[in-house]
């Protein structure tokens, strides 16, 4: 009895075990997209769409659009890859890593200017009137936004002016939080960080180089047909509605 | 490329490291003879905080340092004495950091030090009429000596290694926080990779030259003091 009891166990066990191995591989399958941390919020938003959609799961990896790129160099698992420059999708084509024709423009990014406490409705005379510590942006170097800060800053003739008092976030999500967090009284971030909130500039989109957000399916993800059913449904009207209502242009 | 550009963390990392080491030295000293002398039913209590930024991930250090240091923290009013709004994203600012993150790298081996001494050469010292003092200073102290050295060469090592609570509280401002690891952290982002080698290969080199070091004298410890 007892050892009649046993196998069937170990049977059911096995039975089990394959049908567990089995199940998600054949329905579903997960993209790991690399995002780039200014998108984070309507990224999650489309996951959940996406997944009611096409029935797969998305994974996020969030971050700085050039820290992304250094671990796609450097082969991160990353399928789809979000930036938030026109520039690094075309160079993952260019050296490689991802797949020929398909970099396209998701979103074209705003840039903005934040505080929590200062008084924003003439944001231009605000950073004239230089009256504040510290001004938070992301990194120019590897965050587009921090480029068009840099950017809006220069058309302003304030380069000088406000260089000691800039404070360098590694991100767009860490620069938004030196604002919130207080530590600097305000600060440029994408203007779907800040959609809703009070005390937001909208810096006119002349002072700065366009934000073009570009896309692009990349070669650990050309075999994959829920990278694939993600860089789709990217485009779909669905998609574009949200990316439109959390504060980016579209084409 | 610019040796300049390197240079500016460089500097600004060991002065962070020195100026660090000595306050913990300061700080450290007290609180280490209370840990190895009293029988204070308190001391392990007293004694697992001072250790826990060894387990304690340095995001959540910090995190709290973060909001200590801002405004509506305590660091906002140390710093509006001064007319400032914040200790974040300075040296100050760093500095205190550093005396949380690195405080059990100087307190534990100056503990050791101080139990290694034990009572006896404490107790003749008194019954030679030695005051307190006299007995910390003259006893104590040279018999604590290689605690002093390795403590004081691991805060000094463990500072200059400084990552995570500089990255959040720092603010990336060069020469005031950009220390050596942010500033490689940024090269490799930048995929400058020639800098990012001088700087990581300086990194290894030195924390060779501090372990080589420590395990030298830590031998010396493990030898009965005459």
């Amino acid at each position: 009895m007892n050892r009649y009891m046993g196998r069937w166990r170990a049977r059911t066990v096995t039975v089990l075990l394959t049908v567990l191995l089995l199940t998600p591989a054949a329905h579903a399958d997960t993209v790991i997209v690399a995002v780039a941390a200014n998108f984070t919020k309507v990224a999650e938003q489309l996951a959940p769409l996406f997944k009611a959609e096409t029935g797969h799961d998305v994974t996020y990896s969030f971050g700085a659009t050039g820290q992304l790129y250094t671990q796609i160099s450097q082969g991160a698992p990353f399928e789809v890859f979000l930036a938030a420059d026109d520039e690094r999708p075309t160079r993952a084509v260019t050296d490689g890593f991802a797949v020929d024709g398909t970099v396209f423009t998701y979103a074209i990014g705003a840039l903005a200017l934040y505080s929590t406490t200062l008084d924003l409705s003439d944001g231009a005379a605000v950073l004239q009137g230089g009256d504040f510590e510290k001004l938070a942006i992301a990194d120019p170097a590897t965050a587009p936004y921090g480029l068009a800060a840099v950017e809006t800053i220069a058309k302003l003739g304030l380069t000088d002016a406000i260089a000691p008092k800039l404070v360098t976030g590694e991100n767009i999500t860490q620069t938004l939080q030196f604002i919130e967090s207080a530590n600097a009284e305000l600060g440029f971030v994408a203007a779907s960080q800040v959609v809703g909130k009070s005390n937001v500039w909208l810096v006119p989109a002349a002072d700065y180089q366009p934000i073009r957000q570009d896309a692009v399916l990349l070669k650990t993800g050309a075999d994959s047909e829920a990278a694939k059913a993600y860089v789709a449904f990217l485009k779909s009207q669905a998609a574009l509605a949200v990316i439109k209502a959390a504060g980016y242009g579209v084409e | 490329m610019s040796l300049g550009d390197i240079w500016t963390p460089v500097s600004l990392t060991l002065s962070l490291a020195t100026v660090n080491t000595l306050i913990l030295l300061l700080i450290g000293t007290p609180i280490a003879w209370w840990l190895a002398r009293s029988k204070n039913r308190y001391r392990e209590l007293v004694g697992a905080i001072v250790s826990m930024p060894l387990v304690l991930p340095p995001t959540v250090l910090g995190f709290y340092l973060l909001i200590a240091l801002g405004p509506n923290g305590p660091g906002g009013w140390i710093a509006s004495l001064w007319g400032g709004r914040t200790l974040a994203f300075s040296f100050t600012g760093l500095v205190i950091g550093s005396i949380f993150y690195s405080l059990p790298f100087m307190v534990q081996p100056l503990r050791n030090g101080f139990t290694a001494i034990g009572t006896d050469a404490l107790e003749v010292a008194s019954s030679l009429g030695a005051s307190n003092w006299q007995r910390f200073w003259r006893v104590a102290l040279p018999l604590a000596r290689p605690g002093y050295i390795t403590g004081a060469i691991m805060t000094f090592a463990h500072t200059v290694g400084e990552f995570g609570v500089v990255l959040m509280i720092g603010g990336n401002i060069p020469g005031q926080t950009k220390v050596i690891a942010i500033a490689l952290y940024d090269y490799v982002e930048r995929l400058q990779w020639a800098q990012a080698h001088i700087i990581a290969l300086g990194m290894v080199v030195f924390a060779f030259v501090v372990i080589a070091i420590t395990l030298t004298i830590d031998r010396r410890i493990n030898v009965p003091m005459p």
